[in-house]
């Protein structure tokens, strides 16, 4: 690719859009599971966990769902 | 079992959020490497195949427009089939699919406007035309946006999943426009040239890094898609729990 091609700011922009959109994605994906792994380790330090998660004496202890 | 019966069980296995995190726990990595290959390979042929004889360098802007293009209508057509997943089959997964995949086919429909903006303004002498492909493309990213606003709009998580299963399969009518706007009307947007009848009308110097970014595009996707579902399924698991807490608390405070 000749950088003083004719018309090349378009490709590069072109490139630059695609690349800020990608990193944006892939971004907005980890940053949200991280969030959201850390909302549950909270709620799970606070011994708030799923009857499936929980210890099976503490499971028959809570009896069936409602 | 018969191998039907099979297939029918493991896919219904698969409506287990457990399972599902699992599963795609095990795959994401293998589609991030293979996704990172293609992007490897596709971008070197992108930007060392030869330039075109009528448009030079800006041939290069096909390599990321069209992948765009085709994966936000894929995408589109992903909800569509989650959509009907919600509705007809309620599959547990179906509407995570759905919401989890409507910030990615908007983000890859802007990618396609802003390139195909950036590619018209040399080829075309503007950078937007109301003709029919765009003006269909463009209808498109709206939809995703009114999808996104409803589907966030409403509390309860059934009813958002129902109205949005509903409104996608509405929207879904675009699909068939914008892929035969450029058959049907007068317009600027070149007609098919890849996938059409006759086969493939691109020579293979511009076929080759074309198919290779497509095929990064579409591994970029699938990995995009289970990562937002696998977080989807963590935002929800969060409400449930939150639920859990405030019916604890209740249960302990005693009636007032």
């Amino acid at each position: 690719m000749s950088l003083d091609a004719p018309h090349i700011g378009f490709v590069l922009a072109s490139y630059g859009a695609a690349l800020a959109i990608i990193l944006g994605l892939i971004l907005w994906v980890l940053l949200d599971g991280r969030a959201r792994r850390a909302e549950i380790r909270a709620l799970e330090a606070a011994g708030i966990r799923r009857r499936s998660d929980r210890p099976v004496d503490d499971a028959r202890a809570a009896g069936p769902a409602p | 079992m018969s191998d039907t019966s099979l297939t029918i069980r493991r896919f219904a296995d698969l409506a287990n959020p457990t399972r599902f995190l699992a599963l795609s726990a095990r795959l994401l990595p293998w589609i991030c490497w293979l996704t990172a290959a293609l992007f490897g390979l596709g971008l070197f042929y992108a930007l060392t195949s030869a330039g075109d004889y009528q448009q030079g360098e800006t041939v290069r802007i096909m390599y990321v427009h069209v992948p765009s293009a085709w994966l936000a209508m894929m995408t589109y057509m992903v909800m569509t089939l989650s959509a009907l997943g919600t509705l007809v089959w309620r599959h547990p997964l179906a509407d995570v699919s759905a919401r989890a995949a409507m910030p990615i086919g908007a983000a890859f429909t802007a990618l396609a406007l802003v390139t195909g903006s950036l590619w018209g303004k040399p080829m075309w002498g503007a950078w937007w035309v109301w003709d029919a492909r765009l003006t269909s493309f463009f209808i498109l990213f709206l939809m995703y946006l009114g999808l996104i606003a409803l589907n966030r709009a409403l509390e309860d998580p059934t009813r958002a999943a129902r109205l949005s299963a509903i409104l996608i399969l509405l929207g879904f009518i675009n699909i068939p426009i914008i892929k035969f706007s450029v058959d049907w009307w007068n317009t600027l947007h070149q007609p098919a040239s890849v996938l059409r009848m006759g086969g493939s009308a691109i020579d293979g110097e511009f076929l080759r890094p074309l198919l290779l970014m497509a095929g990064a595009f579409t591994c970029l996707f699938l990995a995009l898609h289970l990562g937002a579902m696998r977080n989807e399924i963590l935002r929800r698991r969060v409400a449930a729990l939150r639920r859990q807490a405030a019916r604890g608390a209740l249960t302990a405070g005693g009636p007032a």
